[in-house]
């Protein structure tokens, strides 16, 4: 028996590039439906554990999957952004309590978030280091922006301009982190949080100058008119919020027009929030409620489908390849007939002759396995990294 | 002359016998071997053989051909005569459709294959003309495949010595890593001769050992299987169409004149030897 393994073991040693080539080819074709399977459960476990955990979402009319992708997990493209109003018209209701969130910017990569406390409240976040934001520019960032950035309290994170082209648009903003969030294995990890205000400074809605009564700015006045002072481009306008300049920093309009990307409602109870439902069931309302458990099972429900289109696809392409398999080793098969028929006149035993054969399709069966099998515990280890990584990004 | 080889075939014409002679070394060692019974003289006996491949245009048959322990036999003869199937015949790889075939005292055509497999193992070393080398072996282990190969034979540490001892004597000692196609033809052919020693068969069958080999690679190579044969007392059938290395062997079949093309139902009849 050791004999016949050290000989196939010896042909597959000697033809490692055809074996390995082969190997890999089995591997995937093993590992293609089962890691799928296994990332698609991960995922799905993952997204409705999150979307189970957020009971209603308003936003302003228009896809309701961006509206929560962008919501619970930060990522996909800004939906339709709604007003600061609408925060203030659930509140009135006193049906459940609004939570705005305004997720638009980023900063090296990471997603700021602009909310208000209760956020960290209802998520059940809380500090690993330093304090919860208290004032316009600081923010508290999650664990894996800390660890990745090599950020932590008293640091400063900047926000990232939306287009260099965009010469009036958004500045980038220099805040003071406050705090670092523990860790919670979930989208928070991943983002920089801050207070709703500072995020529509960003948006240029809200800025902070240099006093024009002051003389060092006379040079750029340009005219009184009583309360009305209009000034040139010299005036200094600060991208960073201190202790020295904050009381410069003001907004210009009316806060409830301000832009909200979604507001996170938590019911008062069941009834309140099927109360709350029905508010927004009207066609003319420009603003929609959403169940993001129901929005992310459909879109499950979808990926699910395609899951069985695609394991369908590899199925087949997997009963190609056995049947390539197949061939390539009748081939070889027949190129070693001559080394066959060589064993079996110096009198190698049938047993010994087939037993080599079949045992080098049982080293690269097993090895194949093998492999995938390893794959598949990487991908479930893995998964969802590979989920935010390669899918939501 | 002490040891005589009868090489008989029978015919439509009378049965004709010739002799000829070992070599002097080979005389003393088969003195000291314990067979002295006169029928463990011949190590190859055909009676009344015939073959045929199926439907195809060749048959051979063989009214009878004795040879003796210890001597070495060339066998010449055209191509297609049928030199390669007679030493399939006695290794027992093809079986005749009649008559009778000992190999070592055995009758091969008795045994199953799977007993023919053991007994060409244990009693046979075969040299071919393309080597038949293992491509994906090293050196060490083509010589040492036999061992691999067959329950028969057991690998132990002192084959391995024995195998480190032929690659030594032949001078391939240094290359035993190294893999076929790393090798020259003589190279070659030596790892594959101590494949064929390396079970110190009494039997050794070569089917034009030195076809493809230089003049120099050759004698080399003859000298080789001449010095075990000479060593252990085994016989040596050789396939060969080289005349020129024909005074090196003690007897000489002319193939052509056990071989006539003709049909399975009507094959020729072998013609003596002049």
């Amino acid at each position: 028996m050791n004999d016949v393994l050290y000989l196939a073991w010896r042909y597959i040693a000697y033809h490692r590039i055809k074996t390995g080539i082969l190997i890999a080819s089995i591997m995937l074709i093993i590992y293609l439906p089962v890691g799928l399977n296994v990332l698609v459960d991960q995922s799905a476990q993952q997204l409705t554990a999150r979307a189970g955990a957020t009971p209603l979402l308003v936003g302003a009319r228009g896809s309701p999957l961006e509206l929560a992708l962008n919501s619970l997990y930060f990522e996909s493209d800004t939906p339709a952004l709604t007003r600061y109003a609408e925060a203030e018209r659930i509140g009135a209701s006193e049906l459940a309590t609004p939570i705005p969130l305004y997720v638009r910017f980023r900063s090296r990569g990471q997603p700021i978030v602009g909310t208000t406390l209760d956020y960290f409240e209802f998520r059940g976040l809380s500090l690993a280091e330093g304090r919860m934001m208290a004032t316009l520019g600081e923010a508290v960032i999650g664990a894996t922006v800390a660890q990745r950035l090599s950020l932590g309290a008293g640091d400063a994170v900047v926000s990232s301009p939306e287009t260099v082209f965009d010469l009036a648009g958004v500045y980038p903003l220099k805040m003071k982190i406050t705090g670092v969030l523990a860790p919670n294995f979930s989208p928070d990890d991943e983002a920089i949080f801050v207070d709703v205000k500072t995020a529509w400074i960003m948006e240029g809605l809200g800025h902070g100058h240099q006093e024009l009564a002051s003389p060092e700015a006379s040079s750029a006045v340009l005219s009184r008119e009583g309360n009305r002072i209009v000034a040139n481009a010299s005036v200094v306008q600060y991208n960073e919020i201190t202790e020295e300049n904050i009381d410069s920093f003001h907004f210009h309009g009316d806060n409830a027009e301000f832009p909200l990307s979604a507001v996170m409602a938590v019911p008062v109870d069941q009834k309140s929030g099927v109360l709350l439902m029905g508010r927004y069931q009207g066609e003319s309302d420009a603003s929609q409620i959403i169940e993001p458990l129901s929005v992310i099972e459909e879109l499950l429900g979808t990926v699910v489908s395609i899951q069985q289109f695609v394991v369908a696809a590899v199925v087949i392409v997997g009963l190609a390849t056995v049947a390539t398999a197949a061939l390539v080793f009748m081939l070889s098969l027949r190129l070693r007939r001559r080394e066959i028929d060589t064993m079996f006149k110096i009198g190698a035993s049938r047993i010994h002759v087939s037993g080599t054969l079949v045992s080098e399709v049982i080293v690269v069966l097993v090895l194949a396995v093998l492999l995938a099998a390893v794959l598949t515990v990487l991908t479930s280890q893995y998964g969802t990294d590979l989920i935010e990584n390669l899918i939501l990004s | 002359m002490s040891y005589i080889s009868y090489i008989t075939t029978a015919g439509p014409s009378s049965p004709v016998t010739r002799r000829y002679t070992l070599a002097p070394k080979a005389q003393e060692l088969r003195r000291r071997r314990s067979c002295t019974h006169a029928i463990c003289l011949i190590v190859i006996h055909v009676k009344d053989l015939f073959f045929s491949y199926g439907q195809a245009d060749f048959s051979l048959r063989i009214a009878e051909l004795n040879i003796n322990d210890g001597e070495s036999v060339a066998v010449t003869g055209s191509s297609g005569s049928g030199k390669t199937t007679l030493l399939n015949l006695i290794a027992g790889i093809a079986l005749p459709a009649s008559g009778r075939i000992e190999t070592n005292g055995v009758d091969v055509g008795s045994l199953s294959e799977s007993d023919r497999r053991k007994f060409r193992i244990s009693a046979i070393g075969l040299v071919f003309q393309e080597f038949e080398l293992l491509e994906y072996l090293t050196v060490l282990d083509n010589i040492l495949l036999p061992f691999r190969v067959s329950r028969a034979l057991p690998l132990t540490p002192d084959v391995r010595d024995r195998a480190l001892a032929l690659a030594d004597e032949v001078e391939i000692a240094d290359k035993l890593a190294r893999y076929p196609d790393q090798l020259s033809q003589g190279e070659r052919q030596r790892a594959a001769v101590c494949r064929a020693l390396i079970t110190r068969p009494p039997l050794l069958l070569a089917d034009e050992p030195t076809g493809n080999l230089d003049p120099a690679n050759t004698d080399r190579v003859l000298d080789i299987l001449f010095d075990y044969a000479n060593r252990e007392v085994a016989t040596l059938v050789t396939v060969t169409h080289d005349h020129d290395l024909i005074d090196r062997f003690s007897t000489v079949i002319d193939f052509k004149q056990f071989h006539a093309s003709g049909t399975a139902e009507q094959p020729a009849e072998a013609v003596p030897p002049t």
